[in-house]
């Protein structure tokens, strides 16, 4: 496929693997912000190839993770309705509420759907006037476009039976937080490719001077992410901390100015809960006022939440980047992509669920590194 | 759901006050809002996120990229020769600069 297959080329990975050993001097600690980019790292055994003390500590880029346990059991008690079709991506089924997830609810008998695009939540609501119809809107900033133009179509159409229940998240008040953060480790971030291909990178300017960091956008293939880490390495190794691109294919300095336009028009950004995380302040989106009428939590009386993770559970720490799952007793064992205890073992952009997919730390491994495709027959792996 | 792929777009139509588009990913057709792309032609290569086209690929800009890439083995070759020049006395600048993949240093200091 075009625009893929060159970036997953194995001789230049490895030509990259050998520039990145050449430039480094001494021990680094970079973080990639996005899920996305921790699949590839884990799969491709990227973050393993790296100079001895060059660490990659995975972000909480996930946004099924970080949604916080509150949210999802309100996603509960709303799908449990018998009036509701409640829609949602698919990443968000399996996840583990307090008591239940929303596949086992929908086993049970609950009206459950799956939609690729929240334009179908839009159609099934249109379709079905004697029905309530709610959409789970979570994400970054790369879901809030479609999510918010979900909600100005409905409004276009008049819908007075949908509506949204929204838990959306931003990057950059993240990476501040985890910066700000006394025990923080982090050097130099990979930023995620598409949240800026929406944003642009001008709200991680002030972040790059002010904390001394260098920042590189990067995108989400084998020789995006070998080529961001040796951007990030090249401007710590020459005491820069300036905002550089990676993913120029895709990305832009200001983004995608249609999106932002309606993003901003339908949520304004106010405090948020992140699962494991905490409490940050103008960390995520809420329906502006005069979309009030489409908000979930106030269609319907949700009543008391009292949550409660799983006590084996180190998802939190894991987000922080401050353990691996290799550090969770429960992982591998307890908690299994067939049966998740966390959030990041569910996702396709958690943590645990790329280790547990490699093979890392169990009997088995399964992932085999590009650049080894690349080593003549006879040459010792390194 | 951060994870958008590259997709041709192969169809565009519209439906009522938004554009659509039909998008191969590569034998698999999908569906796509191009509202935030309205430059977007057939022929044109996009990233879509669930269900909207968020980014239109720029062919210059992944050419320069896969150029920079290819070029990386001749430059740190062209850096560490130079830095041995500087280093070696003129006499011994002459000896062949090693063939191969280069030896992994050992760990940083």
């Amino acid at each position: 496929m075009k625009y893929v297959d060159e970036y997953r080329d194995s001789a230049i990975a490895r030509k990259l693997v050998d520039e990145i050993h050449r430039i480094t001097t001494r021990p680094w600690s970079l973080m990639e912000v996005c899920g996305g980019q921790t699949h590839t790292l884990v799969k491709q055994g990227i973050d393993e190839a790296l100079p001895k003390g060059v660490r990659m500590i995975h972000g909480p880029g996930c946004p099924v993770c970080v949604t916080p346990l509150e949210q999802i059991d309100k996603a509960l008690a709303i799908a449990a309705r018998p009036d509701v079709i409640f829609t949602s991506y698919g990443d968000m089924l399996r996840v583990p509420g307090s008591t239940t997830d929303l596949l086992a609810l929908k086993a049970r008998g609950a009206d459950v759907r799956i939609v690729y695009s929240p334009l179908d939540a839009v159609r099934i609501a249109a379709a079905n006037p004697e029905r309530q119809v709610v959409f789970f809107a979570i994400g970054f900033e790369t879901t809030a476009p479609a999510n918010a133009m979900a909600v100005r179509q409905a409004a276009r159409l008049g819908l007075d039976n949908f509506s949204v229940l929204v838990s959306h998240v931003l990057v950059p008040p993240a990476m501040t937080a985890i910066l700000e953060s006394p025990t923080c480790q982090v050097q130099a971030f990979l930023a995620a490719g598409h949240v800026c291909a929406v944003m642009g990178w001008t709200e991680y300017e002030p972040i790059a001077e002010k904390y001394h960091v260098p920042i590189v956008v990067t995108g989400f293939e084998p020789l995006d992410l070998l080529e961001g880490i040796l951007m990030a390495i090249r401007q710590l190794e020459e005491g820069r901390a300036v905002v550089e691109n990676q993913y120029a294919r895709a990305v832009k300095r200001e983004g995608n100015r249609e999106a932002q336009e309606t993003v901003f028009r339908v949520f304004e950004v106010g405090e948020r809960t992140w699962r494991g995380i905490g409490t940050i302040p103008a960390s995520g989106y809420h329906l502006r006022p005069e979309f009030e009428k489409f908000d979930a939590e106030k269609r319907f009386e949700v009543g008391d939440i009292h949550t409660q993770e799983h006590p084996a559970c180190i998802a939190g720490q894991i987000l922080q980047g401050t353990r691996t799952p290799l550090d969770c007793t429960a992982y591998g064992v307890l908690c299994t992509p067939q049966k998740p205890l966390g959030a990041p073992m569910v996702s396709a952009e958690g943590v645990c669920s790329a280790y547990h997919a490699a093979g890392r730390g169990l009997e088995a491994p399964t992932a085999f590194p590009l650049w080894e495709l690349s080593r003549p027959l006879g040459e010792a792996p390194r | 759901m951060c994870l958008g792929i590259p997709g041709k777009v192969v169809e565009i139509r519209d439906d009522g006050p938004l554009r659509m588009a039909r998008v191969d990913f590569g034998g698999v057709r999908k569906e796509a809002c191009l509202a935030y792309l309205p430059e977007v032609g057939i022929g044109d290569y996009v990233i879509v996120h669930v269900g909207f086209a968020i980014s239109q690929l720029d062919e210059e800009e992944a050419l320069k990229t896969l150029e920079l890439l290819r070029m990386i083995d001749e430059e740190g070759m062209a850096m560490e020769l130079g830095a041995m020049a500087e280093a070696v006395p003129p006499a011994a600048s002459g000896a062949p600069p090693a063939s191969g993949p280069k030896p992994v240093p050992g760990a940083p200091a």
